[in-house]
């Protein structure tokens, strides 16, 4: 191939390369300034603090906000145990794999079937849709994803900080609790948020377990609406003031949904900073 | 003082051994869970009609051909428009850009990734489902808008910050070594991109693009608002189609009515677990290989 030939080819690709990222980037600022744009005029107080009855989206707040701290909260209770067993000092690698595997497995699953599952055993129980079985459900969906952050915040610990711990004459149980919990802090705040983030987004599970409803949650039998719900149901409607709270509720989880990412980030960039 | 501190690193363990292990009987409940649910459908008379492409629960036929054809369909065309452009968009920035750019991008790749995927549905319903009626009507298709081609436009966006954060990761362990060396043979940029980059990578971009289809297989609400929906085998781009997930979302509500859907339900749920939790396993194991051969 001549001289020329090649670098015309060079130049062409790099072309496909930056149009590439071009595409996805507009799409992306696209998809960002629309929602902003339609949900900005109903985002009004008027709206934040009414319920479903009253035209606004108080109640898919108080649901989403209530379902994901109270899944993240049962999930942390799983998921920082478990992470603490997969630490090299705890787990041979043989088992330290097999766990990998079985939380990428879950990791995986997509949340409707978590959404399935729990509903077959809410039926089995005869529980009613309810603010607890969301509960239940979602912390199912966030337990395999903050295990998993949490694990790699554990591994990312440098190894002599067992080294020395061990060789004080401290154990296993206290290097963990006073020394590695400590160091990997940032990193574990981080993965609950990372969870928090990723359960209050989520609509696939809570849809046939949390249900929905037009008011405030009173108790934890109650169903309970959630923001993804709120802009599910009320899309569908042909009313168009209906409409503007499914407009309002996306600006308003996707502000949620950022912002938690944004204070993870960072939380985890100063914390790197200074660290041992 | 002895005792008690032998005591509480045995609380320690004992706590965390048994969190590991309620997260491991986690993963078996579930999956046995559904087989068993699943299995009355699951027998060897029903076979042929769980695979048939009937579905009229009324009438006691629930073939889920169609359901497993149209979330394949949607799949394979949202990674078909995501995963090139994923790619390019990978190479990019890990061959040509400046740090300071890439660093600008990562927190945006974080944040897009984020994005629930709700979110997406409602632009798809307001922009791409008009969009595609409005290319349906000059290519002088008939279509509603809410369509295969819809499905795919908004899964692809929302598998794209997924697949290209895991790509960029793997094209940036590649070492820079490699890349000195083809430059100094005289190769051009893009020929060390494609000859000696992208081979070097390859399992890693194939992990990548693997998980992707996991993410996108399994994916409901995003999918089941712009995709229309309609019990049919996916013919054309622009005719609506009807996946798995979709399927137990709309209609979990009738699954305690009538007979024996409870069973076809759940083998919905069964297949796409079983599909989701294969192709993640798969792709660990592969990446654990190549880990240890490199």
């Amino acid at each position: 191939m001549s001289r020329t030939r090649r670098c015309r080819m060079d130049r062409l690709a790099r072309w496909a390369m930056g149009g590439a990222l071009g595409i996805l980037g507009i799409a992306f600022a696209g998809l960002l300034l629309s929602v902003v744009m339609r949900g900005l005029p109903h985002l009004r107080p008027s709206m934040l603090l009414a319920d479903g009855q009253g035209g606004g989206i108080a109640h898919a707040l108080v649901g989403s906000l209530c379902l994901g701290a109270g899944a993240s909260v049962l999930a942390l209770l799983l998921a920082l145990p478990a992470a603490v067993a997969l630490q090299r000092a705890y787990a041979p690698p043989r088992i330290a794999e097999a766990a990998a595997l079985v939380l990428d497995l879950l990791w995986g699953t997509p949340s409707i079937v978590y959404g399935a599952f729990a509903f077959l055993l809410m039926v089995w129980m005869g529980v009613r849709t309810s603010l607890l079985a969301g509960i239940l459900t979602l912390a199912l969906v966030m337990v395999p994803v903050m295990t998993r952050a949490m694990t790699e915040a554990f591994r990312s610990l440098p190894p002599e900080l067992w080294e020395q711990a061990t060789a004080l004459g401290a154990t296993r149980g206290e290097i963990t609790l006073k020394v590695a919990l400590r160091q990997a802090l940032p990193g574990l705040v981080t993965a609950f948020l990372l969870a928090f983030g990723r359960g209050i987004g989520d609509a696939a599970s809570i849809l046939f377990t949390a249900g929905y409803t037009d008011r405030l949650p009173g108790s934890l039998m109650d169903p309970v609406a959630s923001l993804p719900l709120e802009v599910f149901y009320q899309l569908a409607t042909p009313d168009p003031t209906v409409q503007s709270r499914a407009h309002a509720a996306a600006l308003l989880l996707l502000i949620l949904v950022l912002g938690v990412t944004l204070i993870s980030r960072a939380l985890a960039r100063r914390a790197s900073r200074h660290r041992l | 003082m002895r005792v008690d501190r032998r005591w509480g690193d045995a609380a320690v363990t004992v706590l965390a051994r048994g969190a590991l292990f309620l997260v491991f009987g986690l993963a078996l409940v579930l999956g046995l869970t559904l087989l068993l649910r699943a299995c009355p459908m699951l027998g060897s008379l029903e076979r042929s009609t769980l695979l048939g492409s009937a579905w009229a629960p009324a009438q006691g036929s629930f073939g889920l051909r169609t359901f497993l054809a149209g979330s394949l369909a949607v799949t394979v065309l949202a990674l078909g428009l995501s995963v090139p452009l994923c790619l390019l968009s990978a190479l990019y920035l890990s061959e040509h850009a400046s740090r300071r750019l890439r660093e600008r991008v990562q927190p945006v790749l974080d944040v897009a990734a984020g994005v629930p995927s709700v979110v997406f549905g409602l632009f798809g319903v307001m922009f791409v489902v008009p969009g595609v009626a409005a290319l349906g009507r000059l290519l002088g298709v008939p279509t509603t808008g809410y369509s295969l081609l819809a499905g795919g436009l908004v899964l692809a966006l929302m598998a794209a910050p997924f697949t290209l954060s895991v790509a960029l990761d793997v094209l940036l362990a590649v070492p820079m070594g490699l890349r000195e060396t083809a430059l100094a043979m005289g190769a051009t940029r893009w020929e060390t991109a494609w000859h000696v980059v992208l081979r070097e990578a390859r399992g890693g971009l194939l992990v990548a693009v693997v998980m992707g289809f996991a993410r996108a297989f399994g994916e409901t609400l995003a999918v089941m608002m712009v995709v229309g929906n309609v019990a049919v085998l996916p013919t054309s781009l622009f005719g609506p189609a009807y996946p798995l997930s979709a399927l137990l979302a709309n209609t979990y509500g009738e699954m305690m009515s009538i007979p024996r859907m409870e069973g076809a339900l759940m083998s919905a749920a069964l297949l796409l677990f079983l599909a989701t939790g294969a192709v993640s396993c798969a792709a660990t194991l592969v990446l654990r290989r190549m880990r240890r051969l490199g």
